[in-house]
């Protein structure tokens, strides 16, 4: 089929007013939710999903998946200017974003994150555009020892994430493959940690552990510390919003890695976007020339994971659109909206429904273009929210964490787990314990665990598996370089130290002589 | 504090009365016991479509997902029992006594009956690339490899699990199973070759199969179905033991008034009998029960016996979800 004709008729479809209008509700509802910290995409979605019932499967599809990627554009918002992630998916977002606003150059991290939300959303559309089943048919031949060899290139890649004592970046990964251990054994059945509870059964919601942990601890530890006026609301003026050109010129590379990393993740089922975006954030500082810079307002450190969360929201429609089966919650309600209009996804979608994939993948397009237009503009509008007096703003943010983390599951048992969560993060901080490893370790080690043992199951207890099977080995194979060349230039720190070290001495020896 | 209890105790109780006269007069609620957008979910939204219209209010679906269906049945089992929230539950309220160890509630004593709503046939398909072509192949090779035959299902508890239990009973022959977080990773990895066999509903099945992207062997059903011709019964393949569906059911909490129940009832074989509900239910590759399933006596009677069934399967399989 010519491509050509495929993009009119997806135009077509998209431009209908219609359908338009309800890519802009999407859009702006999905900005909205991705700015208030709290209210993830699931649980907007599900509050909207009644509404399909009521519209043309193309459009109600529509606007759920403008929502879906609308909220890694606001999503930043707050992690930038608050501190607090506005979705999991932008947690290490916080981490340079952050510092960033502190050192008034919030406008510019605004303004940037949106470029790079762009141009991640972009790289992922033009994927799913010309190489979507492709893409899918090769996404099949990752089995659990491939997912395996992923995590563990994974781990061994962010261990640096955090600065600081690597002992404690250690003790917390560990705690967060602990808290991801809750539940009952997926082989088995046998309860771990769960007090009997039926409540603890299925893990722990990462929606409550990280808004505990982010949001609810950044919170009190401002009611101890209040610090109106840190970060100076001229500073998000227009004018302030200008990047330099050392800005533009470091952010370039960062933006491309972070899409590429974000639209592989985004392609297999069960990671997605949280993954993705820490991965971009670990190689950015992996491949930085000077690591010390992050965590203190590296430009590098935001447009890396934010590009790679908007092309793994993008990437991430090829299983669900061209296989028919959904990666993620998020995903299979999208494909709840289209079942019960009895429209089946399925690998003939694309030849049977050309005008809703199509049009979908048009209104994608449409839909990041809105998002920078409407986003450019409201930078100004956010900013202000910083002029609300945190006496009115942290506890409307902790009301909106509360109904964020309750809707998911209409279960006030979560909305408890997030203040347990919020108490850890904050004696974490009193600690000085990193955030962002147990996060990862959360994410990560139930993962590993889950295809470590279905790998080994299905190799019949042959630990080869790992080795034989040729994708997998190549991955643990650059582990295993990536390992080295981290022993590698420690070494060579240390030498050139003590090296460094070695002339003081000298020099202070001439001197005393 | 005492005093607003007192005062919600009197309401619902005035509440109580007033529903024996013109029930409903306020939305209803169902709850799923699952995620939205999954095949129960669908399932639900298009019954609750169709009542709302012969109920005259809204029927609200609400998901309490969590623990395989047993948190949303648990708070509907200690809802009020005034007809305004109801359960809507799979064949998973029948292994659920067995399944958990300790639930915090009674199956068979917490809940009124409404009626069955849908039994959803089961598919056998295989990995796209497996040189077997009947159920008869399928079996001898299952027979010939035994624990080398890796069977997929979407978790302990769910359906294709339950399937899988069946079908090595009924050849008896142990295979290794391969359990998932749900049905669409299974599903994946069933596509890509990584392990061989699988059982789940029409609903997750019948797009890939008409794909060609995973192979049919039989379906669970003793009649062939429309939206799968060619795909042969397993009763045709000569194993009729191994007939299994995912049956549906409405619940209430246990005293819910009488003719509540048959209001709920009598609105429940409307909405069986929409053209919407049957069409829907149709491009799911299932259809409505009829209606004499959809009445309180024959969901108590297939609960019933479904515990009866399921309880020796797995407490012989000796696998617990808690």
């Amino acid at each position: 089929m010519d491509i050509f004709s495929n993009i009119a008729l997806g135009l077509n479809t998209a431009l209908s007013f219609t359908n338009l209008l309800y890519c802009f509700l999407g859009v702006f509802l999905g900005t909205l939710v991705g700015v208030i910290p709290g209210i993830g995409v699931l649980s907007a979605i599900s509050m909207l999903f009644p509404i399909t019932f009521y519209l043309e499967p193309t459009t109600a599809l529509i606007m759920l998946a403008g929502i879906w990627y609308g909220t890694s554009y606001g999503g930043n918002t707050a992690s930038i200017l608050l501190n607090i992630p506005g979705t999991p998916a932008n947690a290490v977002t916080c981490l340079d974003g952050y510092p960033m606003a502190r050192q008034g150059r919030g406008g510019v991290a605004l303004l940037m994150t949106t470029v790079a939300s762009f141009v991640g959303g972009s790289i992922g559309i033009l994927l799913l555009m010309l190489f979507g089943p492709v893409i899918a048919r090769y996404a099949l031949s990752f089995g659990s020892a491939e997912y395996f060899a992923l995590m563990v290139m994974g781990l061994v890649a962010a261990s640096t994430i955090s600065d600081g004592s690597a002992l404690k970046g250690l003790a917390m990964v560990v705690l967060g493959i602990l808290f991801g251990c809750v539940g009952a054994d997926i082989y088995t059945g046998t309860p771990r940690f769960n007090f009997g509870t039926l409540e603890l059964t299925d893990q722990i919601s990462l929606i409550a552990l990280a808004m505990g942990i982010f949001g609810v601890s950044e919170v009190i530890a401002s009611v101890r510390n209040v610090h109106v006026g840190d970060i100076d609301p001229e500073s998000v003026r227009f004018k302030a919003m200008k990047p330099s050109k050392d800005d533009v010129k470091r952010s370039i590379f960062p933006m491309l890695r972070g899409s590429s990393i974000g639209s592989f993740f985004g392609t297999l089922p069960g990671t997605g976007p949280s993954v993705a975006a820490f991965m971009a954030y670990a190689m950015e500082k992996r491949v930085a020339k000077d690591p010390r810079r992050f965590g203190k307002g590296a430009i590098e450190g935001i447009m890396a994971p934010e590009s790679a969360n908007n092309s793994a929201d993008q990437t991430s429609f090829i299983p669900t659109l061209s296989l028919g089966i959904p990666g993620s919650p998020t995903m299979a309600l999208m494909l709840g909206a289209l079942m019960i209009h009895g429209i089946a996804p399925g690998p003939s979608l694309v030849n049977d429904q050309p005008a809703l994939f199509w049009g979908l993948i048009m209104s994608f397009w449409i839909g990041n273009l809105l998002l920078v237009v409407l986003n450019v503009p409201l930078i100004g509008v956010w900013v202000r929210l910083l002029m609300i007096p945190y006496h009115l703003l942290f506890p409307a943010v902790l009301m909106f964490i509360c109904i964020g983390t309750y809707s998911v599951n209409m279960s006030s048992f979560e909305v408890w787990l997030v203040v347990f969560f919020g108490f850890l993060g904050y004696l974490m901080r009193i600690l000085d314990w990193p955030s962002a490893p147990l996060l990862l370790g959360f994410v990560l080690g139930p993962l590993m665990e889950e295809h470590f043992r279905r790998a080994l199951l299905l190799s019949r207890g042959d630990f080869m598996t790992f080795i034989d099977r040729p994708i997998s080995a190549t991955v643990m194979g650059i582990t295993v370089l990536l390992l080295a060349w981290g022993a590698w230039s420690a070494l060579k720190e240390r030498k050139r130290i003590s090296g460094l070290l070695h002339e003081e001495a000298a020099d202070d020896l001439t001197e005393g002589r | 504090m005492k005093k607003t209890t007192i005062l919600a105790a009197a309401l619902a109780a005035f509440a109580g009365m007033a529903s024996a006269q013109d029930y409903p007069t306020q939305p209803i609620n169902i709850v799923v016991p699952f995620a939205a957008g999954g095949p129960t979910d669908t399932v639900t939204r298009l019954v609750a479509q169709a009542m709302s219209r012969d109920l005259g209010q809204q029927v609200v679906v609400e998901n309490v997902g969590g623990a395989g269906g047993t948190l949303g049945a648990a708070r509907v089992a200690q809802a009020q029992a005034d007809g305004y929230t109801l359960l809507l539950h799979h064949i998973g309220m029948s292994t659920a006594p067995t399944l958990y160890r300790q639930l915090p509630f009674d199956v068979l004593n917490d809940f009124s009956y409404i009626g069955l709503v849908t039994e959803v046939p089961m598919v056998f398909v295989g990995r796209p690339d497996l040189e077997l072509n009947t159920l008869e192949e399928v079996i001898d090779w299952v027979r010939e490899e035994g624990e080398n035959v890796m069977y997929a299902n979407a978790g302990i508890g769910a359906a294709s699990h339950l399937c899988g239990l069946l079908f090595m009973n009924a050849v008896d022959q142990q295979m290794t199973t391969i359990p998932y977080q749900g049905t669409a990773p299974a599903v994946t990895d069933l596509m890509g070759g990584q392990v061989d066999f699988l059982c789940d509903q029409t609903t997750n099945t019948t797009n890939q199969i008409r794909d060609g992207s995973i192979k049919p062997f039989a379906v669970t059903v003793p009649e062939r179905l429309d939206s799968l011709p060619d795909v042969p019964t397993t009763a045709e393949a000569g194993l009729g033991d191994f007939e299994i569906t995912i049956w549906h059911g409405l619940y209430a909490p246990a005293g819910t008034p009488d003719d509540v129940v048959a209001k709920l009832s009598a609105a429940l074989q409307t909405a069986l009998q929409d053209e919407t509900v049957i069409e829907r239910f149709a491009d799911l590759g299932t259809a409505p029960s009829p209606q004499d399933d959809a009445t309180p006596e024959a969901l108590r009677a297939k609960l019933e016996a479904e515990i009866e069934l399921w309880r020796p399967l797995i407490e012989d399989a000796g696998v617990y979800a808690n």
